[in-house]
């Protein structure tokens, strides 16, 4: 382990809550609006550490439990994940299960917290998260089945440090389909547009925002510092994949990725802006897309189409 | 070894004098529960000393049985069988000591507290026998004993229908194994196991291939594997909920032991092995979770996700032969492993489920989901207990349901990895039902607790509840300490189950510490990070408190946009939190529902409910057995109830078996 891995996750908790600011202004634009500050993440993030909170007369200590596990996973979960050609802090083989199950557990605890308030609207933002996770989860783990052959590694750092023009330019057809896959699971995972609107509030049609109505102060705190970890970690994945090129200078190779990141939450902000949200119902179809196209990824891989 | 058979005798000689104690419940409770605790603590040592130091220890006499011998062998891979009965038998005796006395004066305590340890003890003498004739009376006493326990509510009459479930369910399996251990005793000369085993090069590979689906549908009935489980979700609800526990939490396990015995019994086996194992481990693992996150009834749910541990169970076994048969000594190592493992952790997070379901009837008299929510206001630990037991079996880190899922993960993405289609395909399919099966756990286990524990309550059951005593708690309490212990020692249990899965995959001598060596640093790695977790979870309560300290944190209701009107009966049930479930795999489920719509100016009351019928009885069972009652009800004219006409079969019988006899033993 050297100085430079430690970089990947101070990268990830400093400029996670920029990427918001970035879509967010990217949707601005789009809409002909002036749009919040770029920082505008950091300043609500402050501002919620600074209050207090009123809970639930329902709850109990579930509900509380729920924003620091939550947060307790995505951090240990940024210990795994690589950026650059930089490795983790912490990588093994079979990391990238260890990074699926941490991910799995916050949500069962954002879930349950939800439940913990008895609201019906969030029992059915709960109940559409495990629904579509369930789903999710498939998709992405296959994806990563395809990469993992390709590259020949099962940890996310080596996977990371072995994407290359080379391994492009002879599977470059599986790495292109994993890394829609990996598009679609991060669209769902991270519950925005077509999946989920992050914008709206009190719709019947919402997943995330609804399990998070009743949080406030240093809990809603921890938890939109969790999302952004989560979008951060998941998107990490997509540019380790799509950049195809490292230059060996760890700070060179970390300004591309974070320029690569930016450009993702560019992409989400346009992408957010150009689509509508699909009908509740036709979310696991997408899904199951998703499943289709990595289970395509693995035909080609041993159809002798990609050798 | 003699202390196990002391631990054994204890056992048997506490259930004997549980029922001489006659009409005396609490004297039945102490020599039962005692007998059995005593006996569990005392076989615990030899049993943790063979896996620790590898070690085997033999008792060998003769019996007069032909082709019998009564030949009992502790190895390590008995032993790893025998430490989760006799821990959770122990526990669950415990618990059943308080569970059972509400029913003293009802029913004879003696009589369930001797069959109790006669099915630990039987399940024991499953794992140790060493000869066909003995193991066939081990299982055919463990199902009995069995049988007795599911029918102890007997006034019950769907208790004694899921009895009836049971028993023709376990001896349709049974008749598999005889045939399974004549066609393995006619090819060694032998019923003795190291025969056999020493024999099994000889074997023709159709024999061997023969033998083993014989394996896999005789053992499979009992593990639960669908479409063989169809008595499970009948069964482990009926009986009283500490025999659950002990049924689903190791009593099914000794058909995964049989078919593990098995593949050590026979050679080395044809790619299709794995195929069909994986095959099993994805139909049970994803509708055993299906139809477990649409019951309605806690111990049911719990059954069926025992038929989805089953089949992850199966999903390992299946990757460890991919590994043997694809010469991949680290995957069939890690697949054996992870299989092996979560042997474990199903006992120990089933048992504490099936434990807490039964505390949750005690306390609320119903085991309908829907009608309880808010119970961890009143019932703060058991309600704990229920979270760290969904944390565990929906298979997350930190706790022990992610070390064995872990293994299997890891040899199916080494099997993708190092071979050609015919083993990738299995490994990747492997990957994708594990993933997806966990997914759907998430869902199951939030429902329970989001319903059952969370919101407020729905109906008067929940709100009269009182909280179970320490009687009911504590030992479910002591079985979720394993599981965090087992989550975070797993690196060191690892080290002594590789060994144990090496020689299940039959590996040379040379070949075994390459393809162990790596599976004890991958859970170390895991552990880091658990840990970890654990840190950073405390680090960030502490902070919690700190940015509280000197806060206004005020208690209100909750948000309902405005309208503060509810009441507890608009939020979300069970059925709802399942129904986008249900609607997207309407084909699969074959849900009937029935809807009386409140319609006109003056609606009266409308009504729905729905019913997910099992697919393989509705489809499989119901008609093969309507078609064998047919032509029983043609036979009957045999059964005509006149005495001569019995002499005159008798006879006949008689006659012809004489003639076979002479027509052999004479050839003319």
């Amino acid at each position: 382990m050297n100085v430079s891995s430690f970089l990947p996750p101070l990268l990830a908790l400093t400029l996670a809550p920029l990427l918001l600011g970035v879509t967010n202004r990217t949707k601005a634009l789009f809409a002909g609006r002036a749009g919040a500050p770029l920082l505008q993440a950091y300043h609500d993030l402050w501002k919620l550490l600074r209050k207090g909170t009123v809970y639930s007369n329902v709850t109990t200590w579930v509900f509380r439990a729920g924003p620091v596990v939550g947060l307790g996973a995505m951090l240990a979960a940024i210990a795994l994940v690589p950026l650059g050609g930089c490795r983790s802090p912490i990588s093994f083989e079979g990391d990238l299960l260890l990074l699926a199950y941490l991910l799995g557990l916050a949500r069962l605890f954002t879930v349950l917290a939800a439940l913990d308030t008895g609201s019906p609207f969030e029992g059915m933002g709960a109940s559409r998260e495990v629904f579509f996770s369930a789903l999710a989860e498939p998709a992405l783990l296959l994806g990563l089945v395809a990469v993992s052959r390709e590259t020949g590694s099962i940890s996310l750092s080596g996977i990371n440090q072995a994407i290359s023009l080379h391994v492009w330019g002879h599977s470059g057809l599986v790495l292109g389909l994993v890394a829609v896959v990996l598009m679609i699971v991060f669209l769902a995972e991270n519950s925005r547009i077509p999946v989920d609107d992050p914008n709206t509030h009190l719709e019947l049609t919402m997943i995330h925002e609804v399990m998070v109505l009743d949080h406030g102060g240093p809990d809603l705190a921890f938890i939109l510092y969790g999302a952004a970890l989560k979008l951060w970690m998941l998107g990490s994945l997509i540019v380790g994949l799509v950049i195809p090129f490292h230059f060996g200078i760890p700070a060179l190779d970390l300004t591309v990725a974070v320029a690569g990141m930016i450009a993702l939450a560019v992409a989400l902000g346009v992408i957010e802006s150009t689509m509508a949200r699909l009908r509740m119902m036709r979310v696991p179809e997408l899904l199951i897309g998703a499943v289709t196209l990595a289970g395509l990824a693995l035909v080609l891989e041993h159809g002798g189409v990609v050798s | 070894m003699d202390t196990l058979l002391i631990a054994l005798s204890v056992m048997l000689g506490g259930g004997v004098l549980s029922i001489l104690s006659g009409p005396r419940p609490r004297l039945a409770t102490w020599l039962g529960a005692g007998g059995s605790l005593v006996g569990c603590l005392i076989g615990l040592a030899p049993v943790v000393d063979s896996i620790v130091y590898s070690r085997s220890s033999t008792f060998h006499r003769p019996w007069s049985v032909p082709y019998g011998s009564l030949w009992l062998t502790l190895d390590p891979l008995s032993a790893w069988f025998a430490l989760p009965i006799l821990v959770l038998s122990g526990v669950a005796a415990v618990y059943g000591a308080t569970y059972l006395m509400e029913h003293r004066g009802e029913r004879s305590l003696g009589f369930s507290w001797l069959m109790y340890n006669v099915l630990t003890a039987s399940m024991l003498a499953v794992v140790l026998s060493r000869n066909g004739i003995l193991f066939l009376v081990a299982w055919e006493v463990m199902s009995i004993s069995s049988y007795f326990l599911v029918v102890f509510d007997d006034e019950d009459a769907q208790v004694i229908e899921a009895g009836r479930t049971y028993l023709i369910a376990t001896h349709l399996g049974t008749a598999f194994l005889f045939a399974f251990f004549a066609i393995l005793g006619q090819g060694a000369g032998s019923l003795d196991f190291d025969a056999i085993a020493a024999a099994s090069p000889k074997l023709a590979a159709g024999t061997a291939s023969v033998l083993f689906v014989l394996a896999v549908i005789g053992f499979g009935t009992k593990a639960g594997f669908m479409p063989m489980h169809v008595w499970l979700p009948e069964a482990h609800p009926a009986a009283p909920s500490h025999v659950s526990a002990v049924m689903s939490g190791v009593m099914v396990k000794t058909g995964i032991y049989g078919i593990i015995r098995t593949l050590t019994l026979l050679p080395a086996g044809p790619a299709w092995w794995g195929w069909l194992l994986v095959g099993i481990g994805v139909l049970s693992g994803v509708w055993g979770i299906l139809f477990a996150a649409t019951q309605q009834d806690i111990k049911r749910l719990l059954a069926y996700s025992t038929v989805e541990n089953i089949g992850i169970i199966a999903l390992g076994l299946g990757i460890g032969l991919v590994g043997v048969s694809g010469n991949m000594p680290s995957v069939a190592v890690l697949g054996f492993s992870g299989a092996l493992l979560h042997v474990l952790n199903h006992a120990l997070f089933k048992g504490m489920l099936f434990l807490g379901a039964g505390a949750l009837v005690h306390a609320t008299g119903t085991r309908q989901i829907d009608r309880l929510g808010g119970l961890a206001k009143t019932m703060p630990l058991l309600s704990g207990l229920f979270v760290l037991g969904a944390v565990a079996i929906c298979g997350l880190p930190p706790l022990n349901g992610f070390a064995g899922e872990f293994l299997i993960y890891l040899g199916a993405f080494r099997g993708h990895m190092e071979s050609g289609n015919l083993y990738a395909v299995p490994s990747a399919v492997v990957v994708g039902a594990l993933a997806l099966i966990g997914g759907l756990a998430a869902l199951t286990f939030a429902k329970v607790i989001g319903i059952v524990f969370l919101g407020s309550p729905r109906t008067e059951d929940a709100v009269n509840a009182h909280a179970p005593g320490l009687g009911l708690t504590g030992p479910m309490a002591v079985l979720g300490l394993l599981c965090v212990a087992v989550g975070l020692g797993s690196p060191r249990i690892a080290e002594v189950l590789a060994p144990v899965a090496a020689g299940v995959a039959k590996l040379a001598p040379d070949r075994v510490v390459p393809a162990t060596a790596e599976v004890a640093p991958a859970l170390t790695s895991v552990v880091t990070v658990s840990g970890l977790l654990l840190v950073l979870v405390a680090s960030l309560y502490g902070l919690r408190a700190l940015l509280f300290r000197n806060r206004e944190v005020a208690t209100s209701t909750t948000w309902g946009c405005g309208y503060q009107g509810g009441t507890p009966r608009i939020q979300y049930t069970g059925s709802s939190f399942v129904e986008p479930l249900g609607t997207f795999f309407a084909g699969v489920f074959r849900e009937r529902r029935s809807i009386v719509p409140s319609t006109g100016l003056f609606p009266a009351p409308g009504s729905y409910s729905s019913e997910m019928p099992d697919v393989a009885t509705e489809l499989i069972y119901r008609p093969a057995f309507r078609g064998v009652g047919r032509v029983a009800d043609l036979m009957r004219w045999i059964q005509n109830g006149q005495t001569h006409l019995y002499i005159l079969y008798v006879a006949l019988t008689l006659i012809v078996l004489l003639v076979w006899y002479l027509g052999l033993v004479m050839p003319t």
